[in-house]
């Protein structure tokens, strides 16, 4: 059986899966009920000046008959008072000694920040979270976002906290700035000791269109919000092995984002995060989902033979280059498996109107399986991507895998194109239908 | 053997002959419509006789488009709610759903065509604008399937339709002669009057077309002709016994109890004779209204019925037991039905073949004679130049008969088949006429 306590920046956990700071963590109910459960850490709501929310604060897009594939939220930090988070904290502290509880802080002064974090350390805290990632409300009072978005800023206000902290200083940052990096570098010159991301990505869900109002409509009005949820997890990812590969970088990353089932989670790890952080998941299933994903997790490192967290951790990133590293002389095709194939023709349509019209009807009677035209197939996945039935559509590498050459090793041989016109254009031999012969195809005359 | 009792309220009645295809929900109809894959050039617009745009008007339900959604099926089927209802989507559109070969169930495609349907017809609302009057008149015969959808279909490009129906009732044995577990009578004629108040033509009821007086009148009043008629009544089989009391044609027994819920008689052994989806209709039927034993009675073997599996599976659901390879011989009974006599039957070289000394009798109080319609010769043969094949009106592409001022569709035309064959006939029929005056 696999490990999965971990030991991050010198906090201790049960298990990486943390509840973030987030509605699941804003109360001691809560938190317990989840260390009951099994969670093996939570982030607490960030504490803070407690505010006076909005009564509306979730929109969601729904997709293909799924809810909240993405959620919007315009809550903003605690509400309640200091004292009661602190002595709540405590509880949960002394019922679950060996769980993570985290203080999520946000605050604005030097005087302030001090307090919060002896507060926060005086009521059993295992370890602090910096919010610089809230992207509504607070960040126009210049907190949240706001830091996290002026590295300079941040760099101060951590020191600040290193003024005073006792225990492991985590910096979450936010997602609405261009390059993660170069935040996740200031936490570190700051004196931080881990980093996490990312925070909701600012956002709008959308608009009421009897009434014309943006989602969640408060009395007739809206304004952006945070998105988070299944949607977002591609660009949480991206975002956690941008800064799992700063060169020479020696924080800790805890991953965030769109984690609902253990391969989520599974993925954040191999790409550099040490723990993972779950809310959207929890306020759409509740804390249950644990069970998933601890068995799931744990079933994969044993198949894997990864004895503890530690040995996965960003065992991805060895595989994970920027694009002038990849090998331009490997080829794969797309192969349809006649057995599978339901003859829905999503494959043919998608590659005739989206991509490169490598795909053919035999135009025979009842006959709807499609095939693949081999030589104008530019290995691009889209079909395999469409097919509704599982391993039907297969990539089949072509060629022999003797050869490797990239971008980068074409480009330091001057074996680029560089002009407009240039012979060496990728695409140049590749099969192109007529423009006019669109117009014979009658794919569309039917419902004229 | 049956689980249902006699109903003697109009709540009984509905609960046993209970919806097979009830009305979706709007979240039902959210995640239904939600699984249709939006195959390109899909199997079940082909499979539909009618070709609809089926995974467009899916994709309208599912993105809250219901208007737009009833109108793709409009556009293409006049009979829209009916035919959700009453089409044996098992062999058509659903039968033919790529998932099918992924052992995944087909998408629900009738009940969304139902549900998007029935939304505008609830709202009354007005999907389409004629176009201008354009002064010529059309006589319609018959409000059935094929007469409704070629009155709408010509009353859409200005045309002065008038219907002259004999029944009392519109749209012919969808109201009179469908099952009542498929459809209820107040959503077939809901569905007629709101293409009636939509397309605005006339119908005369109780107004049959009985011979050469009335024909010559429709030809000098009107430009054109649109025979909808469908077929007559129950044919005899020719036996001993059949003009017994309680020896019933199917097609009058079934639009008895579709009219009259709950004083149509029914035996408490019922013989139903034939092997079709009306057989399997009136056994199922009989078995609903409390009949305590029901047998059909086919002379030819299980797999050569023509009635569709899943027909023969839900009246076999009710109880009724198939008997095969047997025809009747004579209806037993003095003055009233007692029993039938059967002979035994083998098929030999695509015959059926008596098994001499086979015979045997079967008690019952009651048999309906499931044999199929007869055609309308003896009327149709009244219309100068108008060819017939084995009683069937002969068309062309246009559904234009051998007299070309008389077009057709239907039962008339094809012997006797859905709802939605006849829906397609009378579209395309009205277009034929179009080009007729037109002259194009």
């Amino acid at each position: 059986m696999a490990d999965l306590s971990i030991n991050f920046a010198g906090i201790k956990a049960p298990n990486p899966f943390w509840l973030a700071s987030a509605p699941p963590t804003n109360s001691g109910y809560q938190v317990m009920k989840a260390f009951d459960a099994g969670w093996g850490g939570a982030v607490w709501k960030t504490l803070g000046v407690p505010v006076v929310n909005v009564s509306s604060r979730y929109a969601a897009v729904s997709y293909g008959g799924k809810r909240m594939a993405g959620l919007n939220n315009i809550e903003l930090i605690t509400d309640r008072p200091l004292a009661d988070n602190l002595r709540e904290i405590e509880e949960v502290k002394k019922r679950f000694p060996d769980h993570a509880v985290i203080a999520s802080l946000m605050v604005e002064t030097r005087e302030q920040w001090h307090q919060i974090v002896r507060d926060a350390e005086n009521a059993g805290a295992d370890g602090l979270e910096l919010n610089f990632g809230c992207p509504h409300g607070m960040c126009e009072r210049g907190m949240g976002s706001a830091v996290g978005q002026e590295p300079e800023v941040l760099k101060t206000i951590v020191g600040w906290v290193m003024e005073v902290a006792k225990t492991p200083v985590i910096v979450k940052l936010t997602p609405n700035i261009t390059d993660i990096t170069v935040p996740a570098i200031a936490a570190q010159e700051g004196g931080a000791d881990a980093i996490s991301m990312i925070n909701t990505i600012q956002s709008l869900i959308g608009v009421d269109l009897d009434n014309l109002v943006p989602y969640p409509n408060v009395d007739g009005k809206s304004t952006n919000g945070g998105y988070c949820g299944p949607a977002v997890k591609p660009i949480a990812l991206n975002m956690v092995k941008n800064c799992a590969q700063i060169p020479n970088y020696k924080l800790p990353i805890s991953g965030i984002g769109g984690i609902e089932n253990w391969k989520d989670a599974a993925e954040h790890i191999l790409l550099g995060a040490q723990s993972v952080q779950v809310c959207t998941a929890v306020m759409h299933y509740g804390f249950g989902i644990i069970r998933d994903l601890k068995s799931g997790l744990s079933r994969y490192m044993d198949e894997k033979g990864f004895a503890t967290i530690d040995d996965m951790v960003g065992q991805a990133l060895p595989n994970t280059k920027t694009w002038e590293h990849l090998n331009l002389k490997y080829k794969v095709v797309a192969s349809i498996d006649e057995d599978k194939c339901i003859g829905c023709q999503l494959c043919y349509t998608a590659c005739e109107d989206g991509a490169h019209q490598a795909i053919g009807l035999s135009g025979e009677g009842d006959y709807r399986i499609p095939h693949i035209i081999d030589e104008n197939c530019v290995g691009c996945n889209l079909c395999s991507l469409v097919c509704p039935v599982e391993e039907c559509i297969t990539m089949e590498r072509r060629d022999d895998g003797t050869e490797h050459l990239t971008w980068k090793e074409r480009s330091d041989n001057n074996n680029i194109p560089t002009t407009f016109n240039d012979e060496l254009a990728g695409g140049r031999g590749h099969w192109i239908p007529k423009p006019e012969d669109a117009l014979k195809t009658g794919h569309y005359d039917k419902f004229k | 053997m049956s689980e249902y009792g006699k109903p003697t309220t109009e709540k009984e009645f509905d609960s046993n002959f209970e919806q097979i295809k009830p009305v979706m929900n709007a979240t039902e109809a959210h995640y239904e419509s939600s699984r249709c894959l939006y195959c390109f050039d899909a199997p079940c617009v082909t499979a539909c006789p009618t070709g609809i745009d089926i995974p467009q008007f899916i994709r309208q339900i599912n993105t809250q488009n219901i208007s737009g959604s009833a109108k793709t099926i409009y556009d293409s089927n006049w009979l829209g709610n009916a035919c959700g209802k009453v089409c044996p989507t098992e062999v058509l559109c659903e039968g033919a759903c790529v998932y099918n070969h992924q052992d995944v169930k087909p998408i629900e495609i009738g009940r969304l065509q139902n549900f998007a349907t029935d939304a505008v017809i609830e709202r009354k609302e007005q999907l389409y604008t004629l176009a201008p009057k354009i002064g010529k008149k059309i006589a319609i015969i018959g409000a059935g399937p094929a007469g409704i959808a070629c009155a709408c279909e010509l009353s859409l490009m200005g045309y002065d339709v008038e219907i002259f129906e004999a029944k009392e009732k519109p749209s012919g044995l969808t109201v009179y002669g469908v099952a009542p577990y498929k459809i209820l009578n107040e959503e077939v004629l809901k569905e007629m009057e709101y293409l009636q108040d939509q397309f605005g033509y006339t119908v005369h009821y109780n107004q049959p077309i009985k011979g050469m007086e009335d024909l010559s009148r429709l030809e000098r009043e009107f430009d054109a002709v649109f025979l909808g008629i469908g077929l007559g009544e129950t044919r005899s089989i020719r036996i001993e016994g059949e003009t017994l009391e309680n020896c019933v044609g199917a097609t009058e027994f079934i639009e008895e109890l579709k009219m009259d819920h709950l004083n149509t008689p029914v035996g408490k052994r019922v013989i139903v004779i034939g092997g079709g989806n009306t057989a399997m209709d009136a056994a199922s039927e009989s078995a609903r209204m409390g009949a305590e034993h029901v047998i059909l009675a086919y002379r030819r073997g299980k797999d050569e019925m023509g009635a569709y599996e899943f027909e023969y599976d839900l009246a076999k659901a009710v109880g009724v037991k198939g008997v095969f390879n047997i025809q009747p011989v004579e209806i037993l009974g003095n003055g009233k039905v007692e029993g039938v006599r059967f002979i035994r039957t083998k098929v030999e070289n695509g015959k059926v073949v008596n098994v001499p000394g086979s015979e045997f009798t079967e008690a019952c109080d009651m048999v309906v004679r499931a044999t199929g319609q007869a055609k309308q010769e003896t009327f149709l043969d009244q219309i100068d130049g108008l060819e017939l094949e084995w009683g069937k009106i002969i068309v062309n592409e246009h559904f234009q008969t051998t007299n070309p001022k008389y077009f057709a569709g239907g039962d008339a035309v094809n012997g006797g088949a859905e709802v939605v064959n006849a829906a397609a006939h009378g579209k395309v029929a009205a277009k034929g006429i179009n080009a007729y005056l037109s002259g194009s």
